[in-house]
């Protein structure tokens, strides 16, 4: 069976850890990734930007309406998810503008972050 | 030799090119305070150079080239070196063909090879991805040349946070890729709402008595109209960006009799209609008639025609009304919302009689957005007032006095409460 894991944490936490501590942090996480690649069970994943550049998207009325920020609406949960390539984000949010379910809730569009190798 | 008023006039234009040319908002800005700082010390020790705006431009664009090299902003040493050559390029190609022209501040009808950049920089500014604020604040500042003391100033914010606004803005266009482009023809129209959006804030801001500095509050008028202009410029089909400029015009043409020598306000219809600016209301009617002729009528269309309609009133007795009732109700359905109800109902009342504007009035008390909004109040007092219910417009003003926002309505209210109580 398939599964999607969701990490959710505390941004601010995060950004106190020292250089030091979140290089540990990410050490940890590529042993993580590496073992589960090796395990079979690693499809993909990614580190998110923080939520300072998120864009949310909606479509009502035919109208698109994009705004700045996270998805926070209290009465609707995570229902599905899509990981695109993309040119930037005007090609992502014409993307995520027609996910059908975008007329009925909200496409939360963040961009990943890229690990620049040395 | 005024080298202030130069370095302002094409700040805007150099930095949407500096922007394109080096892939960050940052790093123009720095080039370009650069370019600035060695104007400032070579031009008065060797004179104007013949192309001013040539001149920056170049020199920007070397010192771009050398900031490029030492700074270490790349994934690769591949992208640094195509970014070197590709300032290279334009270096080659720019300064010798650059015309140069000594227009006064609002650009005239020529095109500009700046022009490409400068509609790429106002829709990159606009950009719904950004917070509202966040639009504004990078308009005023990389469009327009304001410092960050001037617009924190313009808006009443603390300076630190008006400049982490900005901070956050351009970290936003870097970290989440918002392309540096003018948006494709299919979507012109929809991200140019933003667009005018922003210039109609940046104006109202100015004009309205909120803000304490005079001086910025005119800057901010000056620079939406001129920014009006200029959109209107590069963007000769779109009616409602020509329409915008219209409403912004005809408001401002009536700078001079808005207020009295104590600062307090003069309504519309008291005010002195000699000191409107005739020039402007010429300008104004014009693009609004024009704006209505080539265009479907949208909500700053129809603004305009009405503010139309009292700039050819040469007197207030002489308003046509009954035309702006009609305007309203066509603005309705295009742009419904309490406070147009609100207007509607004010201008039912001139046409029609204070009786018929109250019970419109009736039908606002119940909205939720209105319920702070003092001129609900104020409205219903007046209109009291013109059927003698002295008291009952006592309480009205009274009410409208408590919710008032600024020293100016405070003011007005006042006298009007005392005319009131001086009558029961």
């Amino acid at each position: 069976m398939q599964y999607l894991l969701l990490i959710y944490d505390k941004e601010a936490d995060w950004n106190k850890l020292s250089e030091a501590d979140q290089g540990a942090m990410y050490k940890e996480y590529g042993e993580f990734t590496q073992s589960i690649i090796q395990s079979g069970h690693h499809k993909t994943g990614h580190q998110l930007q923080p939520i300072s550049t998120a864009t949310t998207v909606r479509v009502r009325d035919k109208k698109r309406v994009v705004t700045d920020g996270p998805f926070a609406e209290t009465k609707e949960q995570l229902g599905g998810f899509y990981m695109i390539e993309a040119k930037d984000l005007d090609d992502a949010i014409a993307v995520a503008a027609r996910i059908p379910s975008a007329r009925y809730g909200s496409i939360e569009v963040r961009p990943i972050v890229v690990h620049n190798r040395p | 030799m005024d080298i202030e008023r130069i370095f302002r006039e094409e700040s805007g234009r150099i930095l949407a090119t500096l922007i394109r040319l080096l892939g960050s908002f940052d790093l123009a800005e720095e080039v370009l305070q650069e370019a600035f700082t060695a104007a400032l010390d070579q031009w008065p020790r060797e004179g104007m150079p013949s192309n001013p705006r040539a001149w920056l431009v170049s020199t920007a664009q070397h010192k771009g080239i050398d900031l490029l090299r030492r700074s270490a902003h790349f994934d690769s040493k591949r992208e640094e070196l195509q970014k070197i050559a590709a300032l290279k390029q334009q270096l080659a190609g720019a300064s010798d063909d650059m015309p140069y022209s000594d227009r006064t501040r609002d650009d005239s009808s020529d095109a500009d090879p700046f022009d490409d950049d400068r509609l790429r920089l106002i829709f990159t500014c606009c950009h719904p991805a950004l917070a509202q604020d966040a639009q504004v604040a990078l308009t005023l500042r990389t469009l327009c040349g304001l410092t960050t003391d001037e617009i924190a100033r313009g808006f009443l914010v603390p300076l630190p946070t008006m400049a982490q606004r900005l901070v956050r803005a351009k970290q936003k266009i870097r970290d989440a890729g918002i392309p540096y482009q003018v948006p494709p023809e299919q979507e012109l129209a929809g991200r140019l709402e933003a667009v005018l959006l922003v210039i109609y804030l940046v104006f109202n801001e100015g004009y309205s008595a909120n803000s304490g500095d005079t001086a910025i509050r005119h800057e901010l008028c000056a620079e939406a109209i001129r920014m009006g202009r200029i959109l209107c410029r590069l963007l000769p089909s779109q009616t409602e960006a020509r329409a915008l400029f219209a409403l912004m015009l005809l408001h401002d043409s009536r700078r001079n009799a808005r207020s009295g020598q104590n600062g307090e306000t003069i309504l519309l219809e008291e005010q002195d209609r000699n000191l409107w600016n005739r020039e402007q209301i010429q300008e104004g009617l014009a693009l609004v008639e024009s704006a209505l002729r080539d265009g479907p009528a949208g909500p700053y269309a129809l603004q305009a025609a009405i503010a139309a309609v009292h700039a050819r009133a040469g007197r207030a007795e002489e308003t046509d009304w009954r035309q702006i009732v009609a305007l309203y109700r066509l603005l309705l359905q295009v742009q419904p919302s309490p406070v147009v109800e609100l207007n509607h109902a004010a201008a039912v009342a001139m046409a029609e009689g204070p009786a018929a504007g109250l019970s419109l009035l009736d039908g606002l008390e119940t909205k939720i957005e209105l319920r702070e909004y003092y001129l609900l109040p104020s409205a219903r007092g007046d209109l009291l007032r013109r059927l003698g219910r002295w008291s009952d417009a006592s309480t009205s003003y009274r009410r409208a006095l408590s919710l008032a926002p600024n020293a100016a309505a405070r003011t007005f209210l006042s006298h009007r409460l005392a005319e009131m109580e001086s009558k029961t």
